[in-house]
């Protein structure tokens, strides 16, 4: 059987999805914005803001919020380094084509780019009203505006598609 | 199914009975001997389809919805802030001017572009997409599927008004002096935004070419 794909080309792709999931744990634990008011000092996670959603009624928004800004994006990083990394070590991994089907579903609803602009507009806005202090992660959610675009372009989606046994019915 | 005739001596995919997965572009010939189960693709296990089922009754239930949801969208308030005492709603629209009279005119230009002329926009591409459809239209069928395909990429960036809410709310508690919480339109637009991406999703650009191919 021939393979267009070289495991060595399989390293950018996965280098990257890797990366990525790195950045989503630093953008998810450490704070991205701190504000000081007065000397007093609040600073904030995206969960947070979901928590806090949820608390104020509005359980259908915090649940889009966190579905769409956390988990469809964590689910996509997984799914990918879950078809790459055996690819990458020469096997197939089971379901591969599935997997690979749901990780481009989720595609469009994984906004974490969006949620970094979201970031910027609430930084420029209380920016100027009280004292905004960039936190740890916004660097890491501004690098994941590279990264992602990056390794979805790396990927060779046709190679995938070309790896998946046939499952003929009957 | 049914089958086009062959036209011009040229075959059409469709009118051979050939499906390619919309999933993963196998292109197959499915046999219907069991009509309760729709045919799977054999490599990555989507329903395979010629066209996107019920795609005109599903697109229209959605942008019907999603145009019933524009109105509270745009005129409940989408972020309350408390400070010192003191309540201020913002609509999206809103919060566009205040941005505009502090001087972040870019800001107010994102925002405006995303949260009010997009969902807009989404909304007349579609009802022009699906009417042409409808009507058999043969005119401009490149740009029109051009013009889908951007509106379809461009939606999502609605939630940016979304996420700037979380935000403000999950930073500014500090319960006395300053706290945001979001309001009711929040929900409202969220369905919007939600709302035309399904509806995008349902609409099959393959559509516009039928009529195209039935006028030859």
């Amino acid at each position: 059987m021939l393979y267009r794909n070289r495991p060595d080309k399989l390293d950018r792709p996965l280098s990257l999805v890797v990366t990525g999931l790195i950045l989503w744990f630093i953008s998810n634990y450490y704070p991205f914005l701190t504000l000081v008011i007065e000397g007093r000092s609040q600073e904030t996670v995206l969960f947070t803001g979901i928590v806090r959603l949820y608390g104020q009624g509005q359980l259908s928004l915090a649940v889009l919020v966190l579905l769409t800004g956390m988990v469809f994006p964590l689910l996509q990083l997984v799914g990918l380094v879950y078809v790459l990394l055996p690819l990458r070590c020469g096997a197939v991994p089971p379901y591969m084509a599935q997997v690979y089907r749901w990780v481009r579903y989720l595609q469009p609803w994984s906004m974490m780019e969006i949620l970094m602009l979201g970031i910027l507009v609430s930084l420029v806005k209380l920016a100027g009203m009280a004292e905004v202090v960039p936190g740890p992660s916004l660097f890491a959610f501004m690098a994941l505006i590279f990264v992602i675009p990056a390794a979805t372009v790396a990927i060779d989606t046709n190679g995938i598609w070309e790896r998946s046994p046939l499952q003929m019915e009957k | 199914m049914g089958t086009l005739p062959l036209t011009n001596g040229k075959v059409t995919a469709f009118s051979a009975g050939l499906v390619s997965c919309h999933s993963c572009h196998l292109v197959c010939r499915p046999v219907n001997d069991d009509i309760d189960r729709r045919p799977l693709c054999p490599r990555c296990g989507a329903s395979l389809y010629q066209r996107k089922p019920a795609s005109l009754a599903r697109t229209w239930a959605l942008v019907i919805a999603a145009m019933i949801f524009y109105i509270p969208a745009n005129m409940l308030p989408v972020m309350q802030t408390i400070s010192m005492g003191k309540v201020q709603s913002d609509t999206i629209l809103s919060g566009v001017i205040y941005f505009v009279l502090t001087g972040s005119w870019h800001i107010a230009l994102i925002i405006f572009v995303a949260s009010i002329l997009v969902p807009l926009a989404k909304l007349l591409v579609l009802v022009y997409l699906l009417l042409s459809v409808q009507f058999r239209s043969i005119k401009h069928p490149k740009d029109r599927t051009r013009l889908y395909h951007m509106m379809e990429a461009v939606g999502r960036w609605s939630m940016v008004d979304i996420f700037a809410v979380t935000v403000m709310v999950g930073l500014v508690r500090m319960d006395a002096m300053a706290s945001v919480d979001a309001g009711p339109a929040g929900f409202y637009f969220a369905a919007v935004v939600v709302l035309t991406m399904l509806a995008a999703n349902c609409f099959d650009p393959r559509l516009i070419w039928d009529a195209v191919e039935e006028y030859k």
